[in-house]
Parts: C-alpha cells; sequence; structure tokens
C-alpha cells in the first residue's frame, strides 16, 4: 500500500512539473515579431472592423486571438451561419477585436497581418484565411511567409502590406484592443458582448440567433 | 491491485486532459504534438460537446475515477463491491465517449491527436480493469 501512494505522489509531482514546464517554455519562447514585448497602446481609437449593418439595433463584439482553438472552431463552424442568419439579414453588426493571449507565439503576429490587411480593405477575407488554414500554428516556426502567402490569396497589394508589416504599424491598435478587453475582464477567448453586456452563454448560431430573437422580440414589445 | 492501478491511470489521464483544457484556456501555447495533427483536432467543432469543451470532460471524469479507484484502493473498502461498480459504470461512459471521440478522428476528421489517443489508451485500460472488477463483485 505504501508503494502505492508513493507512485501516487510521484505521478502528482511529475504532472504538475511538466504542467508548469509546458506553461513556461510556451510564453518564454522568444524571437521574432510575435513573442515582442508589446507596444504603447494607440490612442487613435480605432473600434475595431465591422461587419454587417451599421444601424442594426443589436451589436455584437467579439474578443478573439487567432491562434486560439476554440476561435478558429467558432470562426469556422458557427461564423458562417451567424454570417448567413444575423449579419447579411442585417439584424447584427459584428465587430472584431484583437484579445492575443500572451501564452500564443504568433497571436500578435497574426493579429498584425490580419490589421494589415484591414488597411486594403480585406480584413474579414485574411480573418477567415487565418482561421481557415492552420498549418501556421501546426509548424513552430515564423509564420510570416504563411500570413504573406494569405495576403497574395486575398489579393492584396503585397509592397504595402510588406511595409506594413515590417513598420507593425497598426500593433499599437492591437495593444489597445487587448487593453480593453482586459478592462472589461475578458479572461478567454472568444468573448462576446451583445449590446455591451457580457454574453456568457453557447457560443453557437443557434444560441446567438435565439439571443438576438429575444433581444428583437422584447425590442418590438418595449 | 486492481483498484490501485486504476487510480494510477486515472491521475495520468486528468493531467493529459488538464494539459489540452489549459492548452484551451490559453495558459499554454502550442500543444507538443509531434506527429499528429492536435491543432486541427482541437480547433474542429468536435472539440467542444454541449457546448463544453471536450478535455475539460475528460478533466472532470478522469478526477472522478481517481477519487473513487483511490477510495476503494483504502483497507476499509477493499472488500467492499460499489467501487467496482462506480468505476464499470463511469469507466463505461468515458470508454464510450472515447469511442465517439476516436471515430471522429478517423473517420470524420482524418487526423489524430497524440494526447487524445494516449488519452483513449488510458481510458480502455481502465474499462478493462473495471470489467474485471466487475466480474469479481458479481
Amino acid at each position: 500500500m505504501k508503494g502505492f501512494y508513493v507512485a501516487v505522489v510521484a505521478v502528482l509531482v511529475i504532472g504538475t512539473g511538466w504542467l508548469v514546464y509546458q506553461a513556461r517554455s510556451k510564453s518564454s519562447q522568444g524571437g521574432g515579431l510575435g513573442a515582442e514585448a508589446p507596444v504603447p497602446a494607440a490612442t487613435d481609437g480605432f473600434p475595431g472592423y465591422t461587419m454587417g449593418n451599421d444601424s442594426a439595433s443589436i451589436k455584437v463584439t467579439e474578443y478573439s486571438d487567432f491562434e486560439c482553438p476554440y476561435c478558429a472552431a467558432f470562426a469556422t463552424v458557427q461564423m458562417p451561419e451567424v454570417r448567413t442568419q444575423l449579419i447579411a439579414t442585417g439584424r447584427v453588426l459584428w465587430r472584431y477585436r484583437d484579445f492575443p493571449i500572451s501564452t500564443h507565439k504568433w497571436s500578435r503576429l497574426a493579429a498584425l497581418s490580419a490589421q494589415c490587411a484591414g488597411e486594403q480593405g480585406k480584413f474579414w477575407d485574411m480573418h477567415d484565411q487565418l482561421f481557415g488554414h492552420r498549418d501556421w500554428v501546426e509548424q513552430d516556426k515564423d509564420p510570416s511567409d504563411a500570413f504573406r502567402g494569405f495576403a497574395q490569396t486575398v489579393g492584396l497589394d503585397l509592397a504595402r502590406y510588406d511595409d506594413c508589416m515590417k513598420t507593425r504599424r497598426y500593433a499599437g491598435r492591437i495593444q489597445a484592443s487587448l487593453e480593453e478587453g482586459q478592462a472589461l475582464n475578458i479572461q478567454g477567448t472568444p468573448a462576446f458582448f451583445v449590446n455591451g453586456r457580457h454574453y456568457q452563454g453557447r457560443a453557437t448560431s443557434d444560441a446567438f440567433k435565439a439571443i438576438v430573437d429575444s433581444l428583437s422580440a422584447a425590442r418590438r414589445k418595449g | 491491485m486492481r483498484r490501485q492501478a486504476t487510480a494510477l491511470l486515472a491521475l495520468v489521464g486528468f493531467f493529459i486532459a488538464l494539459y489540452l483544457w489549459l492548452h484551451a484556456l490559453g495558459v499554454i501555447g502550442q500543444l507538443t504534438c509531434g506527429t499528429g495533427s492536435c491543432e486541427a483536432v482541437q480547433a474542429s467543432r468536435y472539440a467542444m460537446f454541449a457546448g463544453v469543451p471536450v478535455a475539460l470532460y475528460g478533466v472532470v471524469g478522469y478526477f472522478v475515477l481517481f477519487v473513487v479507484s483511490l477510495v476503494g484502493a483504502t483497507p476499509a473498502n477493499r472488500s467492499r463491491r460499489q467501487p467496482d461498480l462506480a468505476l464499470a459504470a463511469l469507466a463505461s461512459i468515458g470508454f464510450a465517449f472515447t469511442l465517439y471521440l476516436t471515430v471522429i478522428e478517423v473517420f470524420v476528421l482524418h487526423e489524430l491527436c497524440r494526447w487524445c489517443v494516449a488519452s483513449a489508451v488510458i481510458i480502455t485500460l481502465i474499462w478493462l480493469l473495471s470489467l474485471t472488477g466487475l466480474r469479481r463483485a458479481a
């Protein structure tokens, strides 16, 4: 029996040590733009890229991270339905905000790539590329070339894109967005706010449709 | 001996599930995957079940298995049959759920995550151990 308890303690110690090592080694992986210290937050008041009807009574803000697997699952599985049912029909204005998680090595670089695409009116196309093609997350190497490939795919002016990436033109915006999310006490991604209120239900298209229906009905009654 | 082995296996499974869950929460960066397609599997729609990350089911499930088998392994409970029944029921649920997830990986996603495979091996061993316990209890 004593040997059993020793084995349990050994597994507990090894398991805990392994998890701590994983967390620390991932957060300390250096090099590359993605891991650089954050820049000061921009003060240009950029509110994030939006999709849908500007005058829609229901506004959803999504705080997301391009490297986060659940954000990718939401973007590739649920978002197409949300776009069809709620955004294309003019019922919802959808806003995307960056919330790069510090332990994700390339999140900031991916966010920067999307912002640089946004400069040329292609934010959502780049958003779809980054979430839809996840090989860059799998490979433990600088994904700049992969992002440039996406930029080419969505039809960006590559000279402008390269300049934007090189100068990290919108790094301050990403930091501002992150700080905004932190002020809202976001604990994980994706996080959603519906008309300013933190939505903590299931992140599915059906759930969003239900809440939009509910808010629309309440508005009609009111 | 059987319950002790179950407790140790459940504890290893608990750490694997916790690793995947912490990754989902962003506490851990990229998964150490080596061969396999951990990110593709973790980013798929099947990584969530009823709105809850699959890894969290694993964390809770393995923890309960660990506690039940640990309590059942104490000298005071060694001759009782209830722990065997509880372990068989819990392990069967876990095994069935893992079977479903593995079928999804192989036949739907066509991707395999090595951590999911490791967890599948562990729950299969626990399930087989629980079946032998069930035979003794009968």
